[in-house]
């Protein structure tokens, strides 16, 4: 298959040529090659897919072999079977309605030639990812998409903030990938290979289930999701990176680059599951990850950030699918998810351009008939992301709630626990609805979305309306346990609770039947809306265990204490050369005359010698 | 010719003292032209207790090492007397004293 | 005979030497340094080694000299040069130089007051020398060919007159 290849190489092109042109490329051109590349890329990947879908025969190719080192030898290579069809399909295809997007979001911006070069060398670099056929290579593409990330995340540098958020995410995820790489050592050490398949196959060949180096080995490689997919504890960087472009929030931080790490654990399911343990643990960490976020959702103010949390819970669903087994469920709510937040987050990067960039959700309202696609747009995805019936979001996170229902032992803590969570997504998802598009208008919008913004936006709700019933071409690739057949009122529970979520929401934000104003005057509700506000305090904890620590001790070292011994070193020496440097008189009769004294010493010495 | 017996001693007396000479006149001028002198003569001391020492066992290895300190001699006045003049044009003294410029 | 010319030969040496090294005028300093060197050829002949003597002539006394010679008739440093040189050799500037030179005399005397036996007396052919020379000294010979021609080298570079480019006195100021 000829056109494989193709599928990074468009984006990487049109990124170095936009890079090599140094910002000078005319916006039209650099406007045209960025979206084009990316459309061409889907259509490749179209292409594969159909292929694929004839037969389901996995695709090979190898382009040349990276590096020979002893019996190390990478390769640069491609391995195509449902997962990475899925994948790359979501990369290509939403973000090649994202970078569409983008153009009429971006046109404005002076450098929107380099922005077009981060995002599509980001692309190419999370195709890298998704279709590496060795962890090295798919390493590359990890590396790649977290520097494409630090790029965009402080694209507009100029604001300190931004940088620092950029520095954060960057140094946040670096942590993860630390204990990723050391997983890759530790794997190649034992295994002696990193190709993904015979990977597998040599680990089920030499390891049990439950011994100690795959739970030491998955261990390490969880670290490297957890820092990328945002999840407890590595989860504080992606709020703060919502200072990059809207747009890169919704392909990046929303749609494809968090999800990398639940696509890392479903890609080396079989070596996961020989490690129950560590399923165990990401199961737990998913359900922490998603309450926690959920609750910090509920108190946010800025659209974005709520956004931002709400990702973060989300993917919270998917380890938690991938914590019981259900590896299937969690990529199904991987490609819905991508759908309806990319949707959501392009809706607010459309409310937020229409109205003088304006963040605070308190300082919007009443745009339902100001904005009317926009508020479509945002009531799909909210629907979707609230798992309402027959919506997208609907059926992968039932798959997900059964699942772990069908868990044996902790099955229905999980269950329970992902229901709330539900409960609560709902409830942020419509109050942020009812307070952005309902109630009274309070800043005006100054402008309508263009053709280039309404498209993708229609175009996502109808994935995300529709998506539920894509059938992902998975089975062969990642077991799915099919959870047998629970009892009828688990289901009703599942499907009334985001129900009762919108009812709640309703009541709290838009009938206004219960006050909730009077309940943030309380003292307790106000300590508990600034808790949440504050993200749990996670931030301050790092802040006060992490950070500080580390500053201090840096201060301290900064007058070198080991240092002190070769400064005296230098300073003696520098005491003896300006003692010295007398002798150095620069006659020539003198230093005759000090050589005389050395030859009468030696004279001497060797005289009494012989004596 | 030749034939002459002597104390050897004699000839290393004759060559310490002209070698003391060199010395003393070497610490003492300030002229670069004298300096230049006295290491010739100094060189010369040198040679002719080599050439004693050749003559004390009949062997030419005496001669032979005042050859090569006869080059030696012509290579150092030849670099010496170019600096000499260099030093004549930059200092219009050669008083090696007052050209002490490399000092600490 | 031969002995009491071996004897006066040593005293012209000495005393010429000390001359040469006391005078203030350059060009008469150098005419008693000649005749140290041709004093010391003549004991370079009377202890059996012609070939050395007739160098000592030719080449040190000769050619070398001759190098001086043009470099005191170059700079012409005439009779105020000659009064500052008489200036420099006030007695009082004799007493460190002649305290040390005395003391490395006197070491000198200690070491070679064992000297064995005399001199042989046999006379080393020019032939029998050159011969050693090209035999196992060719290494030797080699490496001072390298030497003059590095004080060739170091000469004409050093000589040259376009080499003064800047006052030393006044950094930046091109003459």
């Amino acid at each position: 298959m000829t056109v494989l290849w193709l599928i990074p190489f468009l984006p990487l092109l049109s990124a170095t040529l936009m890079l090599l042109s140094a910002g000078r490329m005319p916006r039209y051109l650099a406007a045209w090659l960025g979206v084009g590349s990316i459309g061409l890329a889907a259509v490749c990947v179209a292409l594969v897919a159909r292929a694929y879908l004839a037969d389901y025969q996995v695709q090979e190719l190898t382009l040349w072999t990276w590096m020979s080192i002893d019996n190390f030898t990478p390769r640069i290579a491609f391995r195509v079977d449902g997962l990475t069809v899925v994948m790359m399909s979501v990369i290509t295809g939403v973000g090649f309605l994202i970078h569409l997007y983008s153009v009429e979001f971006m046109w404005e911006d002076e450098s929107i030639c380099r922005y077009f070069a981060y995002m599509n060398l980001f692309v190419a670099a999370m195709l890298l990812l998704v279709m590496a056929d060795n962890l090295l290579l798919l390493y590359l593409g990890w590396e790649g998409v977290g520097a494409c990330s630090y790029l965009l995340v402080g694209f507009w540098y100029r604001d300190p903030d931004n940088g620092r958020a950029a520095r954060k995410a960057f140094i946040v995820t670096r942590i993860g990938d630390t204990a990723m790489a050391l997983g890759l050592f530790l794997l190649f050490t034992e295994l002696g290979t990193l190709d993904i398949q015979p990977l597998m196959a040599a680990a089920n060949d030499r390891w049990q289930i439950g011994d100690t180096l795959p739970i030491l080995a998955t261990a390490l490689l969880l670290g490297g999701a957890l820092g990328k997919s945002a999840q407890l504890p590595l989860h504080t960087w992606l709020p703060d990176a919502m200072a990059g472009p809207t747009p890169v929030s919704a392909l990046i931080h929303a749609a494809t680059m968090v999800t990398a790490g639940v696509y890392l654990i479903a890609r080396l399911y079989e070596l996961f599951l020989l490690a129950p343990p560590t399923l165990a643990v990401i199961a737990w960490i998913g359900l922490l990850t998603l309450l926690l976020a959920a609750f910090t959702a509920l108190a946010q103010k800025d659209i974005k950030r709520i956004l931002a949390y709400s990702t973060i819970s989300q993917i919270g669903y998917m380890f938690l699918a991938l914590g019981v087994g259900a590896f299937a469920s969690s990529i199904f709510h991987l490609v819905t998810h991508a759908f309806f937040k990319a949707l959501l987050f392009l809706a607010a990067g459309a409310v937020i351009h229409c109205l003088h960039h304006e963040h605070n959700i308190f300082r919007m309202g009443g745009l339902r008939t100001r904005l009317p696609v926009v508020f479509l747009s945002f009531l799909i995805g909210s629907a979707a992301l609230a798992a309402l019936p027959f919506s997208s979001g609907f059926f992968s996170k039932e798959g997900i709630l059964l699942s772990a229902w069908t868990q044996p032992g902790i099955g229905p803590w999980l269950w329970a626990g992902g229901l709330l969570g539900a409960l609560l997504t709902s409830i942020y998802s419509f109050r942020l609805v009812f307070i952005v598009f309902f109630g009274e208008t309070q800043t005006e919008p100054d402008r309508q979305p263009g053709w280039q913004m309404a498209v993708p936006l229609i175009v996502l709700c109808v994935l995300s309306l529709v998506g539920g019933w894509f059938v992902l071409p998975l089975s062969g690739v990642l077991p799915d346990p099919g959870h047998e057949p629970v009892s009828h009122l688990v289901e009703y529970i599942s499907i009334g609770t985001p129900l009762l979520g919108l009812t709640i929401a309703y009541l709290l934000y838009l009938g206004r039947q219960v006050s909730i104003a009077s309940l943030m005057a309380s003292p307790a509700g106000a300590a508990v809306q600034s808790f949440w506000y504050g993200g749990a305090h996670i931030d301050k904890l790092y802040h006060l265990l992490l950070v500080r620590p580390f500053t201090g001790l840096a201060h301290w070292w900064r007058n070198e204490p080991v240092d002190l011994l070769y400064n005296a070193l230098v300073w003696m020496t520098r005491w003896g050369h300006g003692r010295l440097v007398v002798l150095q008189t620069g006659e020539l009769r003198w230093y005759a005359t000090s050589m005389v004294f050395g030859l009468l010493l030696l004279l001497a010495i060797v005289l009494r010698d012989s004596a | 010719m030749g034939g002459l017996q002597i104390p050897l001693e004699h000839v290393l007396l004759l060559a310490s003292c002209l070698f003391s000479c060199g010395l003393a006149g070497l610490m003492l001028r300030r002229n670069l032209i004298f300096m230049l002198m006295s290491l010739e003569v100094m060189l010369n001391s040198a040679a002719l207790a080599f050439v004693a020492a050749g003559a004390r066992w009949g062997q030419p290895d005496g001669q032979i090492i005042f050859l090569f300190i006869l080059s030696i001699a012509a290579a150092e006045v030849a670099v010496g007397l170019g600096l000499v003049l260099q030093i004549q044009r930059r200092f219009k003294t050669l008083d090696m004293d007052q050209a002490n410029r490399l000092r600490g | 005979m031969m002995e009491s010319l071996f004897y006066g030969a040593s005293a012209v040496a000495l005393l010429a030497t000390v001359a040469a090294l006391t005078r203030a005028n350059a060009a008469h300093a150098l005419i008693y340094l000649i005749v140290s060197l041709l004093a010391v050829a003549v004991l370079f002949f009377l202890m059996g080694a012609p070939f050395a003597a007739a160098l000592e002539i030719v080449v040190y006394a000769g050619a070398i000299m001759v190098l001086f010679v043009f470099v005191i008739m170059m700079l012409n440093l005439g009779e105020a040069g000659n009064s500052r040189e008489r200036e420099w050799l006030a007695p009082r500037k004799w007493i460190v130089p002649g305290i040390l030179a005395g003391i490395l005399l006197l070491e000198l005397v200690l070491a070679v007051r064992h000297a064995p036996a005399s001199t042989s007396g046999i006379e080393v052919p020019p032939k029998m020398v050159g011969l050693t020379l090209f035999g196992p000294y060719v290494l030797a010979v080699e490496i001072a060919s390298m030497l003059l021609l590095a004080g060739l080298v170091g000469a004409y570079h050093i000589g040259r007159r376009f080499i003064v480019r800047r006052d030393f006195s006044r950094p930046g100021d091109n003459s």
